[in-house]
């Protein structure tokens, strides 16, 4: 750049800038800034031209004015004809004032675009590195638009000045990373690789930093540049520090174009030709090596030099996680690092130690620190650090040393900062279950820490206890025997009391022997507690009471006292209330055998993926390193078993609340495929029983259908779940009043489990919509979906085993769709059930209008899930995602067949096997008009026959459903009963699968 | 309950520091000046919450007084107090600057400990301060003269010194209002109101009873029908002028007597000695106009404006009108101004924005005018210039309100002077406040 001379220091300005930092105040300060934007409009309107000098020295005052917060609305102009100027300062203010103050939509715009072009096709290389600065710096998408055809041309042409290749590299980096997709790759791809060899350490650096980001995007285009960087890379390491001039700094060679060259071959895998990966492996050595050397400088510069390129040839040694030697070697480097004393090298030492703890080669050399992780833990002074090195111990925790890193992060869990308490306890609680050999141990260390970080312990914590020692028989005991013990001391946390009060009402009678934990001690032990908790906590002591009835009969009397009571009897807390109410009466009337029926021992859970994992994952993002690789994958086998039965639970529809026991008993087997351990001849033995009774017990029971069915919780699936659908059920559902807490649980948990298994997807997949999706099951054709963006419309015809849809996507605003994309995705069963073809739509809609894209569909076999159909493009410049379950529903293939009433009644006939028929009494949701009912069997596809059913008011109908393999047909018995408004829909074809799935779709209507 | 008092130069700089309670901690010091003093944004509202404590501040040229509380005071209470404790700072030692704080910074720290106890505000009356806080050093007084300082400043007339002798017995008597007024471009009056002060300065001995009379519409009324005849009110409302004012509200010095003024509205009261302010009033009701600025502006194309400004006098032509100075606005991308006045002297103002058009003196019922030419740059903006108002200053020799001084009175039964040996002298001074016409 060539030196500013003396004369070009404008002395109008440095006396303007002068004067305002002498002014006394704000407003003196305004007027003077006031008096000299006048001036300068004078200066600009007046009509006699202004000569180059002028008018760069008041462009830089309006600059300098605008910099102290006022706006400027003039001098555009002039700052454009400077850019036209021959003189560089002059060109440099016009350049300069452009880059800060103009805006894309400016009219100036193509008189600014213009210079710069110019500029560009210039032969004097300041010119155009004023210009490729500029772009750069604005780097918009219009200047995007403009120049990156231009860049790449000046980029790799021969004649370009090395600073010139230095600028343009750096300012298509700008341009790709603002708008990527407008920087066009094309055959200069391959020559920017060859800049990695050029003679100028400054365009290789700036090609490196380019080069790492494209090959980000698009790796197979610069494969090639792994050798050329490695070639590079040795050449550096093994260069004697003086080689290389003016990119040595402070005895280090090149650091910043090491760590950016170490940077881009952690964008492909270990180089797979031998001699390549010699070389690499040879640099690295030498890195590793250099950090042995003493060093040649005690400046603080020359350390952090060279740590840099060590760090970062350590992380690309663990990307290629294939050297055991190279890995063992930056262990060692790393552990020293632990004991250094720098603060930021030891912060630095933990975190690359936690993934190289991840690699199977390394872990045993990582667990070699474990002294020192654990002496940081306790010693440092910074909190991040000691963050940092509780994932660490986490991540070197394995069965050999679970309980020395328990015990000490349990320790530490008294005085750890309050930021990372949560952490720990849940890393605690984690490393405990996976660990655990012997559960005396997991319970032991579960406990203390309820006791000592009881605020930091979540739900999910508590409620992984309880599901263990549920299922652990041999624990159940002891858990009784320490929470009893842990119940004694004067406060306890409320945690606490729930495990206590769940663990005694189940296991109680384990410990009740002891003269020391009798059921009365037991039951005042718990008692003492209830007045201090929350409405929750009270809610499940209660639970527990009644569980004691069950177990300790000797305490029932003073049980019942405290249920008796005003405080619990007419508590003001209806959740309290009720189950006070109902246990009362339960623990009167019932006998004793009802009793033990209903208030029997928890069935085990289900093994499943433990929560606290998922709340752990969620809580940190994705990149949550796991100790062991195996285990892991074990688990998340183990993880979809236990899912896939879950969802099967969960879509088990909850019955409608019965209207007499007789009813119940026709109801209760449809949900069969709830994930019990009990067969189902077994099932229906301990529920007849209490329901014999319960209608001896009408009190309780018509009180029980007051409360909503809905509060059945999927989870609870226990015996007392029979005796009344409300809200008494949940003691077995981890005893939460609304069903939403223990159902979120396993919701949880469920989701979590399939995100690792798509683990690519960087953004979370959006909700699928499917709010409209019922409305299409008897018609064809409507609106599906409509937020403010986007409206989905539908029309459908079909014919036997084909169909087609045309889609509808109207653009509601008034900017256009970019990148518009839907794609129909069909889930796996689906996948070879139906076949979907989508035509292609267009990528561009505009504003207002609609695009129309068509789909073709054809019924391989029958279905049961529907298909999803997923949006995304962008609006605005975000990306808008959406997804739309497509209303294709099996009865959509069903095909009308009129019969008379005669044939009607010999295929009902025939069709008489058991799993042949659904049947399905609910309550109906709309008013009961005849002709609407009509008009809905009739869009369901299936014919009505008249006169068939001897009772007027039922409705009968027949249909056929084509699938590409098979022809089912299908009969339909609809019976209404307006006084009670309910219906009984019954179902009989050839598939059960499909008698089933109709039933549920037909039902949903009415 | 103010918590503390800090008053700051205007590089926020603390020039004093005073703190009355311990909730105040050494952080509100900074707090108000990183919050307010050097705000990135021009803080305008005088009240300033910042964690939770309250910040009232006035300016006086570029001196900050702010003053602290972390309790829910009376925001009125405050204002008052910090006014008067600019006025006491006056009346010790002149201006209010930066050098005459620190030349005594002693003085202040002595007078804030006398007017603020704790946080409440104490005796500020500047006569009776004078007596007990004095910058010559400590005089040796006699026991007498102690016990009757502490028997003034404990009594019941805590504002008044016993023992006064004059010479000659005078009284002044001002009446300054400040006459506020929107207009409309067409002439309409949009909001008009007056506030004015009684200003007195007396120097009479002993302790004289003064009575003071005006010509308030309440009392008018109630004497036109209790003692008056028919005739008399009619002639009072067949005469030129207005006789009477209605007061929309007032407030007094602490030496009126409220409860006679309560039952007889009658204003009564021991006078302090030397300078003070009796009563402050407001009246929105026919108020005389003094001037009336009739704008004309006229945009010739993007680059010009043509505006044209008379200005009306509107009162007696026997009285002349001072110090008048209209401000004209202009747009914010002015490159040039041609002005032509008839009368004054007119000049454009870069610094300000604005036209400033001066004239010494104007009679009564006159007229004055003044063209100017606006060039204007052509700027990319599109925003439309938002035409600020015309503000207009003046000072007359009348009191805009019509406001009248009918009578004040001296009575001092225990020495040998009358009401006719007392010298009065009564002035009336009507200023502009806010006085602008939209254009």
């Amino acid at each position: 750049m060539p030196a500013v001379s003396k004369g070009d220091g404008m002395r109008g300005l440095a006396v303007f800038i002068s004067d305002i930092r002498n002014c006394k105040s704000k407003e003196a300060e305004i007027k003077r800034i006031n008096k000299e934007l006048a001036n300068i409009r004078s200066k600009f309107k007046g009509d006699k031209a202004l000569d180059g000098y002028s008018k760069k020295k008041y462009v830089c005052k309006l600059l300098f004015i605008f910099l102290l917060g006022h706006d400027i609305d003039f001098g555009h102009m002039e700052a454009v004809n400077l850019l036209s100027s021959n003189k560089y300062t002059e060109k440099q203010i016009g350049y300069l004032f452009i880059s800060v103050l103009v805006n894309s939509n400016s009219d100036l715009i193509s008189l600014i675009n213009n210079g710069i072009k110019n500029d560009l096709a210039s032969r004097n290389p300041t010119f155009i590195n004023l210009a490729l600065h500029c772009i750069a710096n604005v780097g918009s998408r219009e200047m995007a638009e403009a120049f990156a055809a231009d860049i790449p041309r000046i980029l790799v042409a021969g004649d370009s000045m090395d600073s010139v290749k230095q600028s343009a590299a750096l300012c298509l980096l700008r341009l790709n990373r603002t708008s990527p997709d407008l920087v066009p790759m094309g055959e200069w791809t391959a020559r920017v690789v060859h800049l990695l060899n050029d003679q100028h350490l400054g365009v290789v650096t700036a090609a490196t930093s380019l080069i790492t980001t494209l090959a980000q995007k698009s790796p197979d285009d610069f494969k090639t540049s792994v050798s050329l960087a490695v070639a590079r890379l040795s050449r550096i390491v093994t260069s004697a520090s003086t080689d290389l001039q003016d990119y040595t700094y402070y005895f280090v060679a090149a650091p910043w174009l090491s760590v950016k060259l170490l940077r881009l071959l952690q964008c492909y895998p270990p180089p797979e030709d031998g001699a390549i990966r010699a070389r690499l492996v040879e640099c690295l050595e030498s890195i590793l090596n250099k950090a042995q050397e003493p060093p040649k400088s005690k400046k603080v510069q020359h350390s952090n030099a060279k740590n840099a390129v060590l760090f970062e040839a350590i992380s690309l040694i663990i990307h290629h996680d294939s050297e055991p030697t190279l890995l063992v070697r930056a262990c060692n480097q790393l552990g020293q690092f632990l004991q250094h004393r720098e603060t930021n090298l030891r912060y630095l030492a933990l975190e690359s130690m936690c993934t190289l703890a991840s690699s199977e080669f390394s872990h045993e050399a990582v667990k070699t620190h474990i002294e020192t992780v654990i002496s940081a833990l306790k010693t440092e002074r910074d909190v991040s650090v000691r963050q940092r090195a509780v994932d660490l111990l986490y991540a070197m925790c394995d069965r050999s040393n679970s309980k020395q890193i328990v015990a000490e992060m349990l320790s530490y869990l008294e005085t750890a900062d309050y930021s990372i308490r949560e952490e720990i306890v849940l890393k605690v609680a984690i490393l405990a279950e996976k660990y655990a050999v012997d559960y005396t141990w997991y319970v032991d260390t579960i406990l203390s820490l309820i006791r000592m970080a009881g605020d930091y312990v979540s739900e999910e914590v508590w409620y992984r206890v309880i599901q263990i020692v549920i299922n652990r028989d041999d624990v159940q005991g002891y858990a009784a025997k320490t929470v009893f013990e842990a119940l004694q001391a004067p406060a306890c946390h409320e945690n606490l009391v729930k495990v206590g009060g769940y663990i005694l009402g189940e296991f109680g009678n384990l410990i009740a022997g002891d003269a020391r934990s009798s059921p009365l001690v037991q039951f005042n032990l718990l008692h003492s507690k209830f007045h201090l908790c929350s409405v929750p906590t009270r809610a499940l002591l209660l639970s527990a009471y009644i569980k004691f009835i069950n177990l300790f009969p000797e305490v029932k009397g003073t049980i019942q006292e405290v249920l008796k009571s005003d405080s619990q009897l007419r508590n003001a807390d209806v959740e309290l209330q009720q189950r006070a109410v109902e246990y009362l009466r339960l623990s009167c009337i019932a006998s004793t055998d009802i009793l033990a029926t209903v208030l029997e021992e928890m069935p085990p859970f289900p093994e499943r993926e433990s929560s606290i994992l998922a709340k752990l994952k969620r809580k940190k993002g994705p990149g949550v390193t796991l100790p062991d690789l195996e285990d892991q994958r074990k688990e998340r086998g183990a993880n979809v078993n236990g899912g896939s039965e879950h969802g099967a639970s969960n879509s088990a529809a909850t019955p409608s609340p019965p209207e007499s026991a007789a009813d119940l008993l026709t109801a209760a087997p449809t949900p069969t495929n709830r994930p019990r351990p009990v067969s189902s001849s077994s099932l229906l033995q301990p529920m007849l029983s209490p329901l014999s009774c319960l209608s001896s017990l009408s009190p309780l029971s018509s009180f029980a259908h007051q409360g909503t069915a809905a509060t059945m919780s999927a989870t609870a699936a226990g015996p007392l779940f029979q005796v009344s659908p409300s809200t008494s059920t949940d003691l077995l559902g981890l005893a939460s009043p609304a069903p939403s807490t223990g159902g979120s649980l396993l919701v949880d948990v469920f989701s979590e489990l399939h995100a690792p298994e798509q683990a690519s997807a960087e953004a979370p997949a959006p909700p699928v919509a499917d709010d409209n999706f019922s409305r299409f099951v008897c018609k064809n054709n409507g609106v599906l979906y409509e937020n403010q963006l986007l409206q989905i419309g539908l029309k459908s015809e079909y014919r036997q085993n084909l169909g087609r849809m045309y889609v509808f996507f109207g653009n509601k605003t008034s900017t256009q769709f970019l990148n518009f994309s839907a794609s129909v995705l069909c889930q796996e069963p689906l996948h070879s059930q139906l076949n979907i073809h989508a035509k292609p739509a267009d990528p561009t809609v505009e504003g207002g209008a609609q695009l129309q894209q068509t789909l073709n569909i054809e019924c391989v076999s029958d279905f049961v899930d529907a298909p999803v159909l997923n949006i995304q493009f962008r609006y605005g410049g975000t990306l808008q995602k959406m997804a739309v379950k497509l209303p294709i529903t099996l009865n959509k293939f069903l095909q009308p067949t009129e019969m008379v009433s005669q044939d009607f009644f010999q295929r009902w006939k025939q069709l008489g096997a058991p799993q042949q028929e659904v049947q399905k009494i609910f309550k109906s949701k709309h008013s009961m008009d005849t002709e609407v009912t009509k008009a809905k069997i009739i869009g369901f596809g299936a014919a009505l026959l008249d006169g068939v059913d001897p009772n007027p008011s039922n409705f009968v109908g027949a249909g056929v459903i084509h699938t590409k393999t098979t022809q089912v047909g299908c009969l339909l018995r609809l019976e209404p009963n307006t006084q009670a408004q309910m219906y009984r829909l019954t179902l009989r074809t050839s598939r059960d699968t499909v008698s089933q799935r109709l039933c549920d779709l037909l039902s949903d209507q009415f | 309950m103010i918590g503390g008092l800090f008053i700051y130069n205007h590089k926020g700089e603390v020039l004093i520091s005073r703190v009355y309670r311990d909730d105040i901690g050494r952080n509100a010091v900074d707090a108000f000046r990183v919050n307010v003093i050097h705000a990135r944004q021009q803080v305008r509202s005088p009240v300033n919450n910042i964690a939770r404590t309250s910040f009232f501040h006035v300016k006086r040229s570029n001196i900050w007084l702010a003053a602290v509380t972390k309790q829910n005071v009376n925001a009125a209470m405050v204002f008052e107090f910090l006014y008067k404790m600019c006025d006491v700072m006056a009346a010790y030692f002149g201006k209010i600057s930066e050098e005459n704080i620190k030349n005594n910074f002693v003085l202040i720290y002595e007078l804030l400990d006398e007017i603020l106890d704790f946080g409440y505000p104490q005796n500020s009356e500047t006569g009776a301060l004078k007596t007990f806080i004095t910058q010559q050093g400590i005089k040796s007084q006699t026991k007498e003269e102690q016990s009757q300082i502490t028997s003034q400043v404990t009594g019941q007339i805590g504002w008044r010194r016993e023992g006064i002798k004059y010479r000659r017995n005078e009284l002044f008597l001002d009446v300054l209002e400040s006459v506020n007024l929107l207009m409309s471009p067409q002439g309409q009056v949009l909001s008009a109101h007056v506030s004015g002060r009684v200003v007195m300065k007396s120097y009479l001995s002993g302790m004289p009873e003064c009575k003071f009379g005006m010509n308030d519409k309440i009392v008018i009324d109630k004497q036109g029908k209790g003692g008056a005849t028919d005739e008399a009110a009619k002639s009072e409302l067949g005469g030129s002028g207005k006789q009477s004012i209605a007061i929309d509200d007032c407030t007094f010095h602490q030496c009126v007597r409220l409860s006679k003024f309560d039952s007889e509205r009658s204003i009564s009261f021991i006078p302090p000695d030397g300078d003070y302010e009796l009563m402050r009033y407001r009246t929105t009701k026919d108020i005389i106009l003094p001037f009336r600025v009739i704008p004309l502006v006229r945009e010739v194309g993007r680059t010009k404006l043509e505006v044209k400004v008379v200005i009306k006098s509107n009162f007696k032509p026997s009285l002349l009108a001072q110090k008048i100075e209209v401000r004209i606005p202009t747009p914010l991308n002015t490159s040039g101004v041609q002005v032509i006045c008839m009368k004054g002297k007119a000049k454009y103002k870069a610094s300000e924005n604005a036209i400033v058009w001066k004239i010494k003196r104007m009679a009564g019922m006159k007229e004055s005018q003044i063209s100017a030419e606006i060039e204007l740059l052509p700027t990319n903006d599109k925003k439309k210039w938002a035409r600020p108002p015309i503000s207009m200053n003046f000072e007359v020799p009348f009191a805009p309100s019509g406001l009248k001084v009918r009578y004040l009175k001296v009575f001092e039964p225990k020495l040998n002077y009358s009401d006719h040996d007392v010298i009065k002298w009564v002035r009336y001074i009507g200023r502009s406040g806010i006085y602008e016409t939209r254009c």
